[in-house]
């Protein structure tokens, strides 16, 4: 007798998001848990894009900066690097630059460097802030309407901000991150604020705040397995936009993607430390339910997708 | 089901104060509010209360019983005070409670004071450790106090197990887990053990407006698995005990008539079940 294999079948969907519009990406879609092909239907593929800043990323490891080199010196020359060399499916361009204790760049400087950006590409952006409530609202409004008819990604919206954010991606047609920190019912919360406002949740993306392995990832894949099952088994709307890892900004800070070979030669050559580190951890949190990943070395963004086309 | 009148707590600003400058007016004034609300015995937290802590529980032991003919839940962590308040309580009008012993070393001298005052006490299913993580682990630390209990010749009759109150804002799958412990604490002794909950611990954090209404069905929830006592609003449980035959209605699946309402219990069940995920605005949706 031929074995049965059984499925799992659910009653919700995560919503299916495009980005771009001369070339676009899509993700999300699924009706099962990441990657059970075999229960159900999963149209999309993850998304990976390629994270660049407004200003030289000083703070990254050499082991990242060697990879673009004088590239990164200008961001137009690096988002041309990331989609012709690095065949980027997508940029995220985040405004480091504008936070008051970097350089303190105005609204009106990131708009044009995103004005800049956009003119010379055709992958989608992703537009994110520098982390900093009170400016973020202000810069990602004056960066959404220079993005205007684009169909990008403006994020990230907080407790704190989502309002003007909110409403600037509402007014250009923009998809919009929904932030909270690590907390599945302030996730909850803040996505019902912010459609309440009258965003339409389809448009939503939910970061529930990453962290590398090894630096509380536990925390991230716990949350981020609770929202899908809510967004699947409780069919909860509020729980079923697509979920963003935003991983390279956590990996490449830690020790273990830092620290010297002479210092500590038993953990292996730096080079491939780093990148082993942006590969786990990304992995883990697709396992999990992400679907839109953003990533620094192109080593560990080959090695996801590999995995990602394997499974 | 007793009601132990809640509301003279040090956290609160107005009891605090009153506690501070001994001035009897406001704790009789909510004293009393609670007795005739229906309580049928007061919780008086006092807090650790390291410095004054037994001439304060006199204090509050007295302020009560002047005006109110009941008994007191000594509500705190400091044993001398404890033994302080037990020493002056007028047991004319019931026996009083110990709140609480548990199952961390630190607490096991509270029952040894329960027995030597022959009262009656909370034991919180709570170890050293962490916090119970299900209705099986809080019942397998009530077995254990139980155990206790009757080692130190105490009455299971003056036992009342308390599976701990979480906050359904950030430990959601807990109240399901309390009334499933309420539930299973019964089936532990011949006659049924008593049970007890610090009810509005459940919406610690939540708005102000959601609180009285997970309170509420909370309340009605814990009932109908069988709790015999609670800590909370004596105002609160007369507005629960109205709202009863609607929540039980939609409890055993039938519609109410009033759209509104049965919006309400409806989603305020499907939280307290963990059918839906908590957020502050859960109603709005």
């Amino acid at each position: 007798m031929a074995l049965a294999a059984p499925t799992e079948t659910y009653p919700g969907k995560v919503f299916e998001v495009t980005i771009g519009t001369a070339k676009t990406a899509v993700f999300g879609g699924e009706n099962v848990l990441p990657f059970h092909k075999f229960d159900g239907s999963v149209p999309n593929k993850p998304v990976i894009a390629y994270e660049i800043q407004d200003v030289a990323p000083e703070d990254w490891p050499d082991a990242v900066r060697e990879v673009y080199g004088d590239a990164a010196s200008d961001p137009v020359k690096w988002a041309l690097f990331c989609q012709n060399e690095l065949k980027a499916q997508a940029i995220a361009l985040r405004l480091t630059g504008t936070h008051p204790d970097r350089q303190d760049r105005s609204a009106e400087d990131a708009a044009k460097t995103v004005k800049d950006v956009l003119d010379k590409i055709d992958v989608p952006l992703i537009i994110l802030g520098s982390n900093h409530v009170e400016k973020d609202a202000a810069v990602l409004v004056a960066a959404a309407n220079a993005a205007s008819g684009r169909n990008c990604i403006i994020g990230k919206a907080q407790e704190a901000n989502y309002k003007t954010i909110a409403a600037a991606a509402m007014a250009q047609n923009h998809k919009l991150v929904a932030m909270s920190e690590l907390d599945i019912n302030l996730s909850k919360q803040l996505g019902i604020l912010i459609t309440q406002m009258g965003f339409d949740k389809e448009k939503l993306i939910t970061d529930p705040m990453c962290s590398a392995l090894g630096y509380g990832i536990e925390y991230t894949y716990s949350v981020m397995e609770r929202i899908r099952l809510a967004a699947l088994a409780q069919n909860d709307a509020v729980m079923q936009p697509p979920m963003l890892a935003d991983i390279g900004m956590y990996v490449w800070k830690v020790k273990e993607s830092q620290a010297a070979e002479a210092d500590l030669p038993k953990w292996g050559a730096l080079k491939e430390r780093g990148i082993a580190w942006e590969v786990v951890t990304a992995g883990a949190l697709l396992l999990a339910g992400a679907e839109l990943l953003i990533m620094r070395h192109p080593d560990a963004v080959s090695a996801v997708q590999k995995f990602v086309d394997e499974l | 089901m007793l009601i132990i009148g809640e509301k003279l707590s040090i956290i609160a600003k107005r009891v605090r104060e009153a506690m501070l400058n001994k001035d009897k007016g406001p704790i009789q004034e909510i004293a009393t509010a609670q007795w005739k609300a229906g309580s049928g015995m007061i919780d008086a937290n006092i807090g650790p209360a390291e410095d004054n802590g037994e001439d304060l529980m006199q204090w509050m032991v007295t302020t009560i019983q002047e005006v109110v003919p009941l008994p007191v839940c000594l509500d705190t962590t400091n044993f001398k005070a404890i033994e302080a308040g037990l020493k002056i309580h007028n047991n004319q009008w019931g026996k009083p409670l110990i709140n609480s012993t548990s199952n961390d070393p630190e607490r096991f001298p509270m029952l040894e004071l329960a027995v030597k005052h022959n009262c009656q006490i909370i034991g919180l299913t709570v170890g050293k450790g962490g916090l119970p993580a299900d209705a099986e682990e809080r019942s397998a630390i009530a077995a254990e106090i139980m155990g206790r209990a009757m080692e130190y010749g105490l009455p299971l009759e003056d036992l009342y197990l308390d599976p701990l109150v979480l906050q359904i804002a950030t430990s959601q799958d807990h109240a399901l887990q309390v009334i499933r412990a309420v539930k299973m604490f019964q089936e532990m002794n011949e006659p049924a053990m008593k049970t007890v909950v610090g009810l509005s611990n459940v919406s610690n954090g939540c708005p102000k407006h959601v609180r009285p209404v997970l309170n509420k069905h909370f309340f009605v929830m814990l009932m109908n698995a069988g709790l015999t006592a609670a800590i909370a609003d004596a105002n609160e449980i007369a507005e629960a005990m109205k709202l009863k035959p609607q929540i039980d209605d939609v409890l055993a699946g039938k519609t109410i008539t009033d759209a509104a309402k049965m919006a309400e219990t409806t989603k305020t069940i499907d939280v307290i079940t963990g059918k839906t995920l908590y957020a502050h605005s859960y109603l709005e949706m």
